[in-house]
């Protein structure tokens, strides 16, 4: 039966974690080590919510995107959205996971505003998804595999505000029934870098699966992190989960404090409680919620008005066929077919527009050239105007013209960077406005050939010079350049000079 | 007795039902009555038995990703206790 | 207008009714207000409806009028029905039974309902019903206690009529409804179906949607009609299941015509007896009605084979942890947060306590409790998969069964209606009253109550069948052989009428009392 195969492939083996010096924090009492593991909470992209057809869209008017199965009216129930299940499927499979083809959905009961059933429809024995894996590449050249022990689907709550009025809360159940899938990490991760770098890549496997648009400000995606800390060889402290942490940067700000709270604790002789808290970007610090804490008891038990989930191999085969192109096989064959540097192929990979953007770009050119184009000018000016790639004043196929327009010698590297300013400003072609502006590049040797005897006859003094030392020749090219206005094939000029000075090759 | 007064309590906590302290005791013995009464099926050998997950053997239906549903907030607050502006509102809640 | 007196109208089974509408012998408006001053009538003695519907009723009767008219008569057009205030019906206040959902009027209008409206049916009003389907007396009603039509000869000691569709099982027997919609969890259609003299039949989970019907316990809850006769019951579920792709549990099966199973012989209908059901202390009222029930069988023309269904006596106890369970989470949604009572705290955990503690009643709080506690740490293996592996096993004894009979024979309920209050004391006696029913939700299977007999007092018994997961039409066409041998159904004495009955009767249609005393139940309750 298809419930055996819960044992994992990646979950049987112990991961030996190296420990690297510049991970370990220094206490009082010599060096820590940090242990974290993170539950991603990532909203499924789809257009309908997991069990009820209300739009999944952010925002609109209070409960606008709410059916009656989403407020749990009486008698009300689920149906499942087979997106939300196929979306989960291609997860798994892009984080090298099982696929369990008998998965279960429970009921975790427990009472909050915002919860309208009263429980929260999820997967607890039988996820969708076991144990998979996530390579994450770090600045420092090493790379950390990080064991996934399994990915489920459940509902997101609604939404609760308590800033609105001095006596009530405010519900709004907009959110309330939208899948989620919670991607939980094996403790594999030992700083608050590495889970940066882990959050970040699993952010970018998601958007190039299309499966979570990753948008943290839209709390697309955020993160249950799990702190522990250890003198090193000793076994697991306690740890404490910092919840629903929305930002990369919290993220690893909420992990070094945490961590640096624990060390402080244990170094005085005290001990940690195994406790949730909050992460207050404010004050920089973590905060005990124990309003969350009473006697947390879920009685997970099957959903009744759902049968379980079950699929057939040939179902997930037939997923994993037409699975997009993933950023490790991306940067794999950017390294391959475009000869670029690990480090080039890394940072064109991380975002999916930014290597759609590139392979454009590069498509029938130099790869490098193109490479610079790209990760140089180009984010040089994103960064500048503060804006993504999806909002480029370049479009790819213009860059693309613009480094033909190199390459076939109509316009010199330098011209280039010009006509780039250019197109950022004013988002033409290259080619137009090369034209418009008479930027060509002079290849006629007689125009050439007009500039530099008329150079030489007006500058007898240095002629002389330049023949005694001919390094100084490069006064006349500045002289020509000047004189056509930049434009003159450099190679030509150089001929021709050399040919009318007598310098010889 | 099955249950004592404070598994009464904590259950009742669970489940978000106040009882008085006379409730307490009659659920208690109510609560443990029934208890040891279901307690006869220990005597059923239910090694190697599937626990029941479906009446009929069916797949899970699965619906069609569309918008079919939603923007109904008169609707949906309509027969709500206390509301504003379509949301619902509940006595302050403290994180 | 027909010469048929109010009291023949009301007399009338859906079948005959249909037939005389459609031959327009009767106008869907008489018969819809003879019903309406029945109820009125009734109503303060019996307490079968907690609301009534008849301006309503009268507007659906009109339509039906009309398509009758143009010989475009709907299935059930006409056909005056009362709905188990657990069914959701749209703008119609909808309580199952309990202060907590207080005056709620739910948007939207149950699968099954919308059914029967489609085909026609006229909606009396909502009946009376344990809280939450959770009793079997109608005694946990918020509403206060619905009677039994039926007395004990003699007697004018008030009987209950049994539970949860207490109301339905009253009103029909009563004569104030043709037909009235029902649930069954554990038994309770098809035990105050036999309680009052009337039919009901649980189809197989699945069969009808739960969409729209307030949850009690998912996995068991099925909706079924109670009926006067056989052939009515064939033609309500008829139009009452289908399958609903809005509930994930509805079969996807076409569904069958009923009526046309019946009639058919039961030569050589193989007819189980198990031998688990002869309890110990069984009376021998019920027992030598049982036999009866074996007599008429062989005397059609059946097979009788002893068989054996080992863990029937584990489904009684099983049941009491996986319903609580189900119910304990099924009924957190009534927080006072989105509709219903509210009752105010000092914060939003003590409004949460308030509330549900004013709101329900003792047997509900006494089953969320235990299913609280059987779903909660360290006891969840112990109790809940230990029963859920029970069932299994009850179903396999059921699949072994039907390896060798066609239908199982048995008796409906241990004992013939009892007077309020009698049981209320102890919960498990009250529990036991669903002994011979439980098993079949347990199992999923169809089962049918029907009237057999009397008791030595003059009360109604019923025989049970039990068919094969979505055959119906086997339980169907051989219910009509216990029916057809016991004789044409009474009707009980109308003592409600009193001896004033003549001076009252039905002058107004309008039956606004039930209305009325809905109202004051809900400022009581607020």
């Amino acid at each position: 039966m298809a419930r055996g195969k819960l044992g994992t492939r990646h979950g049987a083996k112990t991961m030996t974690i190296q420990i690297r010096q510049e991970n370990l924090i220094d206490g009082a009492t010599g060096p820590w080590e940090v242990i974290i593991g993170l539950e991603v909470h990532a909203q499924v992209t789809s257009k309908s919510k997991l069990f009820s057809g209300a739009s999944t869209e952010f925002g609109g008017e209070p409960n606008s995107h709410v059916s009656l199965v989403d407020a749990a009216m009486p008698g009300m129930l689920p149906v499942i959205n087979e997106e939300c299940v196929r979306q989960a499927i291609r997860t798994g499979l892009g984080l090298k996971a099982e696929i369990n083809l008998y998965s279960v959905f429970d009921r975790k009961n427990y009472f909050y505003p915002d919860l309208p059933q009263g429980y929260q429809i999820s997967q607890y024995k039988y996820p969708i998804v076991g144990a998979g894996v996530v390579t994450v590449d770090m600045k420092d050249g090493y790379s950390v595999e990080v064991g996934i022990e399994r990915v489920h689907l459940e509902q997101d709550a609604g939404k609760s505000l308590h800033d609105q009025h001095a006596e009530f809360s405010f519900v709004d159940l907009n959110r309330s029934g939208v899948a989620l899938m919670e991607i939980v990490s094996r403790p594999d991760l030992r700083s608050s870098e590495e889970a940066k770098a882990y959050v970040t890549k699993l952010r970018t496997i998601l958007r190039y699966l299309g499966t979570c648009d990753g948008n943290m400000e839209q709390g697309s995606l955020r993160a249950d992190v799990n702190v522990s800390v250890r003198k090193l060889g000793a076994p697991l402290g306690t740890r404490c989960e910092i919840k629903n942490v929305n930002s990369i940067r919290f993220i690893g700000q909420a992990i070094d404090v945490e961590a640096r709270r624990q060390i402080a604790i244990l170094e005085e002789g005290g001990s940690i409680d195994q406790e949730t808290r909050l992460f207050d970007p404010k004050s920089g610090q973590t905060r005990s919620m124990r309003s969350k804490e009473e006697a947390h008891d879920y009685r997970y038990f099957p959903d009744p008005d759902l049968l379980p989930l079950e699929l057939t191999q040939g179902y997930v085969d037939a997923i994993a066929k037409n699975l997009p192109e993933l950023p490790d096989q991306k940067k794999a064959r950017f390294i391959r077919d475009f000869a670029l540097s690990v480090y080039d192929a890394g940072v064109l990979v991380a975002d999916k527009e930014n290597a759609d953007y590139f392979e454009t770009v590069a498509k029938g050119r130099d790869p490098k050239l193109a490479a610079n184009w790209v990760t140089g000018d180009l984010f040089g000016v994103l960064n500048r105007l503060g804006k993504g790639i999806d909002e480029s004043p370049v479009r790819a196929d213009h860059l693309g013209e613009l480094i033909d327009l190199i390459s076939g010698g109509v316009i010199s590297g330098r011209i280039a960077k010009d006509v780039f300013e250019i197109m950022v400003e004013t988002g033409e072609a290259p080619g137009r406005i090369v034209d418009e502006r008479g930027l060509k590049q002079v290849t006629d040797t007689g125009a050439i050939e007009k500039a530099v005897d008329e150079v030489i006859a007006a500058n007898p003094k240095q002629v002389e010079q330049v023949r005694l030392k001919p390094q100084t020749l490069g006064w006349f090219v500045g002289q020509v350049m000047k004189a056509t206005g930049g434009k003159a094939n450099p190679a030509a000029l150089n001929a021709i000079l050399k040919e009318r000075l007598g310098l010889g090759e | 007795m099955k249950v004592d007064e404070a598994t009464v309590r904590h259950v009742a906590r669970l489940a978000r039902i106040k009882v008085s302290g006379q409730e307490a005791q009659s659920l208690q013995r109510e609560l443990s009555a029934i208890l040891d009464w279901v307690e006869q099926l220990d005597a059923v050998d239910t090694n190697g038995v599937e626990p029941m997950t479906r009446v009929e053997a069916m797949a899970l239906p699965q619906r069609s990703d569309a918008v079919t549903d939603g923007g109904i907030p008169d609707q949906i607050v309509k027969n709500a206790p206390l509301t504003e502006d379509h949301f619902f509102v509940v006595p302050k809640v403290v994180e | 207008m027909s010469d048929l007196t109010p009291s023949d109208l009301t007399g009338l089974t859906i079948a005959e009714a249909r037939d005389r509408l459609r031959k327009k012998e009767i106008t869907a408006r008489e018969l819809t207000e003879a019903h309406i001053a029945a109820i009125e009538a009734a109503n303060d003695a019996l307490n079968a409806f907690v609301v009534a519907t008849p301006d309503k009723a009268l507007d659906m009767a009109k339509a039906s009028d009309a398509r009758l008219a143009k010989g475009q008569g709907l299935p059930l057009d006409g056909l005056p029905l009362g709905i188990k205030d657990l069914f959701c019906t749209r703008d119609v206040r909808t309580t199952a039974g309990s202060a907590i959902l207080d005056d709620f009027k739910p948007v939207y209008e149950s699968t099954v309902t919308q059914n029967l409206w489609d085909a026609g049916a006229v909606m009396l009003g909502k009946l009376n019903m344990d809280e939450f389907a959770m009793g079997s007396s109608n005694e946990t009603s918020h509403f206060k206690p619905c009677v039994n039509p039926w007395r004990a000869d003699g007697s004018s000691k008030p009987l209950v009529p049994g539970g949860s569709s207490g109301g339905s099982a009253s009103a029909v027997a009563a004569r104030i409804a043709m037909a009235a919609t029902a649930s069954d969890t554990g038994g309770s259609i098809r035990q105050p179906a036999a309680f009052t003299g009337t039919v009901g039949i649980k189809p197989t989970y699945g069969r009808c949607s739960r969409w729209g019907i307030v949850a009690f316990a998912s996995s068991l809850d099925q909706a079924g009609p109670i009926t006067r006769t056989v052939r009515d019951a064939a033609i309500m579920l008829g139009q009452m299941a289908s399958h609903d792709p809005k509930d994930s549990t509805s079969a996807d099966r076409p569904v069958p015509d009923y009526e046309a199973a019946l009639g058919k012989s039961v030569k050589g209908l193989r007819i189980g007896i198990p031998k688990e059901y002869r309890i110990e202390g069984m009376s021998a009222e019920i027992e030598a009605l049982w036999q009866q029930g074996i007599d008429w069988f062989k005397a059609a023309g059946a097979e009788i084979r002893e068989i054996s269904l080992p863990h029937t006596k584990y489904a009684l106890p099983a049941y009491y942890i996986v319903a609580p369970a189900e119910a304990s989470s099924n009924l957190a949604r009534y927080d006072g947060v989105r509709y219903g009572l509210r009752v105010n705290g000092r914060d939003i955990t003590s409004m949460y306590e308030e509330t549900r503690s004013e709101g329900f009643g003792a047997e509900v709080k006494r089953r969320i409790l235990i299913g609280t506690y059987v779903l909660s740490a360290g006891y969840y293996d112990a109790y809940y998969i230990k029963a859920q592996k029970v069932r299994t096993l009850i179903r396999q004894d059921f699949e072994r069964a039907y390896q060798e009979v066609d239908a199982i024979l048995t008796p409906a309920t241990p004992s013939p209606a009892f007077g309020i209050g009698e049981k209320s004391g102890d919960p498990i006696e009250m529990y036991l009253n669903d002994i011979f029913t439980v098993t079949v939700n347990m199992a999923g299977l169809p089962g049918i109550s029907v009237p057999a007999g009397f008791s030595k007092q003059g009360l109604p018994l019923g025989l049970q069948l039990i068919g094969r997961p979505f055959d119906e039409e086997t339980v169907l066409r051989a219910a009509q052989v216990i029916e057809d041998a016991a004789g044409p159904a009474r009707r009980p004495d109308a003592w409600w009428l009193g001896s004033t009955s003549a001076a009252d009767a039905p002058k107004s249609p309008k039956a606004a009392k039930p209305a009325k005393m809905a109202k004051a139940a809900a400022k009581k309750s607020s």
